[in-house]
Parts: C-alpha cells; structure tokens; sequence
C-alpha cells in the first residue's frame, strides 16, 4: 500500500515535532527553548497547511495562518521581549537531570503509542498514525513544566501543550470549527499576558523567577 | 367566599407575600424606625392572624394545589394546603400574632439600621416558615426551609458584636447544615431514583419503598428534622441560640421553627413514607424520652432565665416526640385508632407549647427588658414592679407545669391516655416499654413542676437581691408598655382557650389526623365529646371536663376569700417574718436558683459534668463557684470536631505550595486516568 505523498509529507512533520519536543525537554538555555518553541510552532502551521491542502478543507488554510502569526510571530517576541525585560537570558535549572528526564520522555513516549494504537485503529483519517505523537508531545511538554523550576521554562512547556494539542486536532480530525480555534487562539494571548504580569509580581515579591519561592504562601499553621 | 372565587391557599399565599412586602419596606424605612414598629410590626401581626384564619378555614376543605409559575425550567414550585398544614399555620400565625404585637413596643428603642434589618429577617422568616408548610415538592420545601435557617441565622446574630453570640450563631448553623443535608438525602432516597419528575410530594406519596430503603428514608428524616427540633444529641445549639437572640425572636424560635420540624417529620413519616412500622416508633420513643429527661434535668440547673426555657423546649420537644413515638408503634402494630390518639396529643401538645413557650420567652423578654437581669440569682420580688408581667408569666408557667384547668395539661393528659392503651398490643417489648416511658413522662412533669416553682419563686417572689441600684439599667422594673401587654394576653388567653375547650381541638386535629392515616378517634370519643367533657377513647374509661374543674377551683377561691373576710377578721397586717432567731438578714440570705436545684443534682449528679468550687468557713475571700456542662460536648463533639481536624490536617499534607508537585499530581492523574479509562 502506497502511501500518498502529502501524507508522507506530514509523518515527516509529526516526527520533527516529536524532536524539537525532546530538543525542548533537553535545552538549558531560554533563549535557545524560545526559539524551539517557535520553530515546533513553524513545523504545526506547516503541516497544518499540508492537511488543509490534502483535504481540501478551507478553513483549516486560516488555521495555518492563525497558527503561523501567533506561535511563530506574536509569542516568541513576546517573551523575548519579558526575558530581556526580566534579564533571565541564559540558565534554566532542572529538578532532575537532562538525561534521567529525556529517559523518562522515553517511556513517555512508548506509553502514548501503545494507549493510542487502539484509537488510531478507529479513525478513518489518513492520518491515523499521528495521535500518539500528538498525544506523546503533550506529554512531554507536560513533563518540561514538572523538571522546570523557573517560571518562564514553565510558561513555554505550558504553550507547547497547547501546541501539541492543536496538532492532534488538525491531524487526526481535520481540525476544530473556526470559533473554537479563534476562542483557543485569544486563550493563549491572554494565558501569555496574564503570565507576563505575574512574572514581574513574582519578582518584585521574592527578587527572583524561582518558583520555589512561592511555597511560603502556603498557610502555616503547623 | 366561595362565591368569590378565593381558596384557602391564595389567602394563605396573599398573607405571605404581604410578609415579604413588610419586610422589604422596613428595610427601606430604615430612617424611621418608629414607623416600622408603629405600622410594620402591627401589620404583620394581622397578617399572621389571616394566616391563622386561613388555617382554620382550610382544616374543613378538601387539599388545595397549586403550581406556582416560579422556579428553575421544568421544575416548578407545588403549594398544597392540607388539614395538616392548616393546622401547622393556625400555630404559626396565632403564635407569631402574638409576638409580633410584642415586638412593635419591645423594638421600640432598638437603633434604625439595625431594627431595619431585623425587620426584614423576622418577616422573611415568618413568609419562609409558612412557605416551608405550604410546599408540596421536594424542592421548594428545602429551598424554604433554608431561607428559614438562614433568616433565623441573622435574627439569632442581631447582637454580632458580642463574640459569645456569634459563637451560638454559627453552631446553630453548622448544625442546622446538617440536617438539612439529612434532610435532602431523606427525599432523595424516597425519590427513589424515579427521574426528575418525582420530586414532588405526590410522587414521593406513591412510590413504593422497600423495607429496606423506607428505614434509611426514615432515619435520614428523622436525624434531619431532630437536628433542627432540637433532640439529643444534636440539641447542644439551642441553649446557645435560643438565649442569644432578642427575645421576641426567642419566641419565634422556640415556639414555632423548632415545630416546623416537627411537622417535617409527621409530613414525611406518616404522609410520604406512608407505611409506618413500630420498630420506628419504638426508637423516637427513646429518643423523645431521653431528650425530655435530659432537657428538663438540665433546665433545673440554670439560672439564666432564657437558657432555662431553651432546655425546656428541649424537653418539650421530647415530648411531642414521645406521643408521635407511641402513635408510630400503635400504628406499625395494627391499632391505628389508639395511634390515631398519640398523634393527636403529640400535636396538641405542639400547639399548646408554641403558645405557652411564646408567652414565657416574652415575659422573660419583659424582664430583661425593664431590668437588663438574665440571672435568676440576681432577681426577686420583681412582682411588685411588674405585676402584669407576673400574671402573664404565672399563667405561663402554670400551663408549662401541666396544671389544669391550662393547656399543657391536656395534651399531656392525652398522652398518659395512649399510654393507657398498651393493654391492647400485642407485641410484648412494646407493651412492657410503653408504662416506662409513660412513668418518664411524669417524671419529667413533677421536675417541669419544680422548675417553674424555682423560677417564679426566686423571679417573681421574695425580695431583690441585688441591693444596690444599677445605674446603668435606668428604670428598673416597670410593667412593659401597651403593645407588649397586648401580646402576652394574646398567648394567655391563648393557653385558657386552648385549656378550656379540649374537645374542639381535638375534633380539629381528628382531621388532620384522617386525612393523613385514614382513621381517626373511636366512635366514643367522637360523641362522647362535647363543650363540657374530652373523652379521648370512650366516656366510660376517661373523661375530663376543664370548665368544671376551673369552675371548682373559682368556687373554692371565691369561698375561702368570702370566709376569711366574712368569718375570720379580715384585716391585712402587715409585720417581719419570723427570723428564726437570727436577726441581721439581708436579702442575699434567700435562697437562690442555683441551691434551689441543689437535691436534683445530687440525685442525678452522674448526669452532669460540674466544675465546683466550694470555699472553706475560713476562707478569707470566699468565692462560691459552680459550673454544669454537658456530657455530650466531651463524648461526642469534641471527639468529632478532633477527628475532622486530624482528617483535614492529613489532607493538607498535600499542599506544598509547590507548584510541581501540584504539576504532578495533575500528570499522575492524567497518566492514570489515560491508561485506566
């Protein structure tokens, strides 16, 4: 059995955001995680594009477009623009080490593939075998927000999740109405403002991004 | 009326509506205060005297439905006027007439903002009392009853500035929480999982529970509509409650709320459950025994008047449920017109005490009024200054202590009458109970008896005992004015009324008591009883004529004043008592509340929890120190308040303030539930 070029085309795609995930999982640097973010945002309005050219489903072409201004353009300049604000430019201290985390990615991984074989054999699309790499991606952004202990790292895995999301959306349903995306889109914006706001609350609270630093607001009552 | 088209529920429905009305414009007249208690308070005493009328015309009319256009979509509200809520709003509205007179000249020095805002609360709290009779459906009872909790909430916390009372006010919700959750359970279970249109009472009415499920809907009923009565052991927040709110306020708590739970109780056990069995009757039974004896043993140690009268309608709660107990067993067991006999006490007797116990709260309010005196150890001759209040309060007293020719003697004569009844069964654990609980009864009426001897004689008789004048309670001990006057005439006449002609009240509540078992009083009590004699089950075996008794009782009065007039010399003198010898006395030598209930604590003294301090004879600063507490503060509620704490403290290990581990928990979750689900 042959399989269609644009399909081939958006396994292609699927794969590099399984990687530019790990790439993200394993970078200490933020500039260098924000960058990341914006290239797994590239390859999702890409291969967005590609579904929406296979199937011939219009709306998804604004997707595209909406996904490429936001996750490409709009995000990453903002929190380039918080970082050099904030001057937190270079260290992203981990919980757990890089390699014990990216084995733990591993397993991630393998777990996601084997919950969505069963899903995948339901789907009729062509591009059934795409849900547990979506699924895997939302893991282990997932992951990145738990092994991060600044804020900002935390806010990027936060909008990779949201990433990996759309990604099974478009892929393995063509996509959602154009309101919800719309809806999704705005969320995201905001989510980002409002976490730009409490970054610098954070800061001038406990002179530092370190979110550690909040388990003195726990009441203490023992 | 007929003729016009009006039924018995639209008046009902108008009297309420206007409640909410009053209510409303006192909050708006705020600036006025003494409109609201010239006109307001007034108007809402006619308003409950319609809704008493209504009462009394809908006890001979067929049930009235209506649905109201109100409610969430596709569960409109019911309203159903039956005998039993006739009967219900009779007490409601000849009570609170009562009270509400009272409060028009008691509020009258109360601050604006304040009696504004209590304006509102007591007539809201009215409208939801009569909302919660009138509701014919699951929803709308509960969202009416906890308009009720929560009205009566802020009536009890109208002094929130004094810690103490917030205290007692939060108890009282906390446990009022409870039932009401009992409560909610209750319905669901006898809803019986039959869909979203059987939560009204007629659906409840024909399901058919299983043993099984009619039980727990009875025990939740029971544990619901007790927490709110005031059983033990979920009573502890009514002595706190009942002193803390105004007095008016206390009148209305005790006299009518507590027995909006009972009527949720005969509502829901002998209407919507329907089927009753006696192993049922014979647990209220204890329970109203235990809850009697412990309200009444209690009471006796208080000397706090408006604590005193909470532990009595403690005790008086027991025994209502005492004769609802002994109808449940008679009817589970087969003999529905002896049960008919206890139901008909136990609701007499509810009637009789919101009556007698509303009197008694205003006259203390009375007191409390014109002197700022709770402690009965500080009161005494108050007679001479109040001899209005002392007439209405003995009147109250007299009708507490069951005496006849007053009220509480009839109902619970009628219950030594069922009681009376045991032969009959049957059933040999019943039978045997039956005179035990009877001889409990007594019991507790003989200590009622002493108790009110206790609080009149040290009240009321004697002589002051707090020698110097108070400066800061200007005007101590003058009669309260007119509108008070007039509503503690109300309830004595009330007493008298009630008192004098038994037989009509209790062809009254034959009714209710038809229409919600199908039977009702033998044939002989039916025509046995006339203006002249109650005849509970057949004029051979009991009878008892109030009007002759009272009529030898004047009799006897008038001949013993004529002869010592006439006969004797005639003459008032007026001299020193005998001092026994000892001259210098003072009045700090009477006896007091406290050594009055002396005997009592020493024959029950297990009962209690006391804290003494007794000084030696050569104690240079002697200090006389007692203290009772209630037991089950130590076995019950601290162990649980303990337990809950140990619990949320063992959960509260899971907040860190880590937002990792929270990320966790959400990722162990997710992994779990993708894997699991």
């Amino acid at each position: 059995m042959s399989i269609p070029f644009t399909t081939q085309i958006i396994y292609l795609l699927a794969s590099i955001l399984l990687l530019v995930a790990f790439a993200m999982l394993s970078q200490r640097r933020i500039l260098s995680l924000i960058n990341l973010f914006a290239w797994q945002g590239l390859v999702l309005s890409v291969s967005t594009f590609v579904v929406a050219y296979s199937t011939a489903q219009h709306h998804l072409y604004y997707s595209a477009v909406l996904t490429l201004l936001l996750k490409v353009l709009v995000l990453p300049w903002l929190l380039h623009r918080l970082i050099r604000k904030l001057n937190v430019k270079w260290d992203v201290e981990t919980l757990i080490n890089i390699p014990t985390t990216m084995l733990v990615g591993i397993a991630l991984v393998i777990f996601a593939f084997n919950l969505a074989a069963p899903i995948s054999q339901l789907s009729e699309s062509i591009t059934r075998g795409l849900i547990g790499i979506a699924l895997a991606s939302v893991l282990l952004s997932l992951l990145m927000m738990i092994t991060r202990r600044k804020a900002v790292p935390q806010v990027v895995g936060f909008l990779a999740m949201e990433n990996g999301l759309f990604f099974a959306a478009t892929s393995a349903t063509h996509g959602m109405p154009l309101v919800v995306e719309l809806g999704i889109a705005l969320d995201v914006l905001v989510g980002t403002f409002i976490f730009g706001i409490f970054f610098f609350q954070l800061r001038e609270t406990f002179d530092s991004l370190d979110i550690t630093h909040m388990e003195k607001l726990k009441d203490d009552n023992s | 009326m007929d003729a016009i088209g009006i039924l018995p529920l639209d008046m009902a429905v108008g009297a309420i509506l206007l409640w909410m009305v009053l209510g409303l414009s006192g909050l708006v007249l705020q600036r006025l205060p003494h409109l609201i208690t010239g006109i307001i308070f007034p108007l809402g005493a006619l308003a409950a005297l319609a809704v008493a009328g209504t009462g009394l015309w809908a006890l001979g009319e067929p049930p009235g439905v209506a649905v109201l256009p109100l409610g969430l979509p596709d569960l409109p509200l019911h309203l159903r006027l039956d005998p039993l809520a006739a009967f219900f709003l009779i007490l409601l509205g000849g009570a609170s007439f009562g009270v509400s007179l009272f409060s028009a000249g008691y509020f009258r020095a109360m601050a604006g903002g304040t009696l504004g805002l209590l304006c509102l609360e007591y007539h809201l709290f009215l409208a939801s009392m009569a909302l919660v009779l009138l509701a014919d459906d699951a929803y709308m009872f509960m969202v009416a009853w906890e308009t009720m909790a929560l009205s009566s909430y802020f009536l009890v916390t109208t002094d929130h500035h004094v810690p103490d009372i917030r205290k007692a006010g939060f108890l009282y919700l906390l446990i009022a929480h409870v039932g009401a959750v009992a409560i909610l359970l209750s319905f669901g279970v006898m809803q019986g999982g039959h869909g979203i249109g059987a939560y009204t009472f007629a659906a409840m009415r024909e399901a058919h529970l299983s043993p099984f499920w009619s039980s727990a809907a009875f025990l939740l009923a029971f544990f619901g509509f007790g927490a709110k009565a005031g059983m033990i052991p979920l009573h502890v927040w009514l002595p706190d409650a009942h002193p803390a709110a105004p007095s008016p306020v206390s009148a209305l708590l005790s006299g009518v709320m507590l027995k909006t739970a009972i009527y949720g109780m005969v509502r829901v056990i002998y209407d919507l459950i329907g089927n009753v069995r006696w192993e049922w009757g014979v647990l209220v039974l204890a329970v109203g025994a235990a809850t009697m004896l412990f309200g009444v043993l209690f009471a006796l140690m208080q000397h706090d008047l408006k604590r005193l009268l909470a532990y009595h309608s403690i005790e008086n709660i027991g025994i209502i449920l005492l004769g609802l107990g002994m109808s449940m067993a008679f009817i589970g067991l087969g003999h529905p017109v002896a049960g008919a006999l206890g139901l008909i006490a136990a609701l007499y007797h509810t009637l009789n005490h919101a009556v007698f116990k509303g009197l008694l709260f205003l006259g203390a309010g009375s007191i409390l009024h014109a002197s700022g005196l709770r402690n009965l150890n500080d009161m005494g001759g108050l007679i001479r200054k109040m001899p209005k209040t002392a007439f209405y309060f003995l009147i109250g007293a007299l009708a507490i202590s069951a005496l006849p020719p007053l009220n509480g003697f009839v109902s619970e004569w009628l219950m030594f009458q069922t009681a009376l009844q045991a032969p009959t069964l049957t059933n040999d654990i019943v039978r045997s109970l039956l005179p035990l609980f009877a001889a409990t009864l007594a019991l507790a009426g003989a200590l009622t008896g002493m108790c009110f001897v206790k609080v009149y004689g040290i009240a009321f008789l004697g002589r002051p005992r707090e020698p110097h004048e108070r400066p800061s309670t200007p005007g101590t001990g003058h009669d309260p004015s007119g509108m008070e006057q007039c509503g503690m005439a109300w309830l004595a006449l009330g007493c008298f009324v009630l008192g004098l002609f038994p037989s009509y009240v209790m062809l009254m509540l034959n009714r209710v008591c038809v229409s919600l078992t199908g039977h009702g009083l033998s044939a002989g009590a039916l025509t046995g009883s006339n203006w002249l004699w109650l005849v509970p089950t057949a004029s051979e075996r009991a009878s008892y004529s109030p009007i002759v008794f009272m009529a030898v009782i004047v009799a006897v009065m008038l001949l013993t004043f004529l002869l010592v007039r006439r006969f004797y010399h005639g003459r008032v003198r007026f001299c020193d008592p005998w001092d026994c010898g000892f001259p210098a006395q003072t009045p700090r030598m009477q006896d007091t509340a406290d050594a009055f209930g002396q005997p009592v604590r020493h024959v029950f003294g297990p009962i209690y929890r006391m804290h003494r301090e007794l000084p030696g004879p050569d104690d240079p600063a002697p200090r006389f120190f007692l203290k009772i507490e209630d037991r089950h503060w130590y076995w019950l509620y601290l162990p649980t308040a303990r337990l809950a704490e140990f619990a949320s403290s063992k959960v509260a290990l899971l907040q860190h303030g880590r937002i990792h581990l929270y990320l966790i928990y959400t990722f162990i979750t997710l992994l779990v539930l993708l894997a699991f689900v």
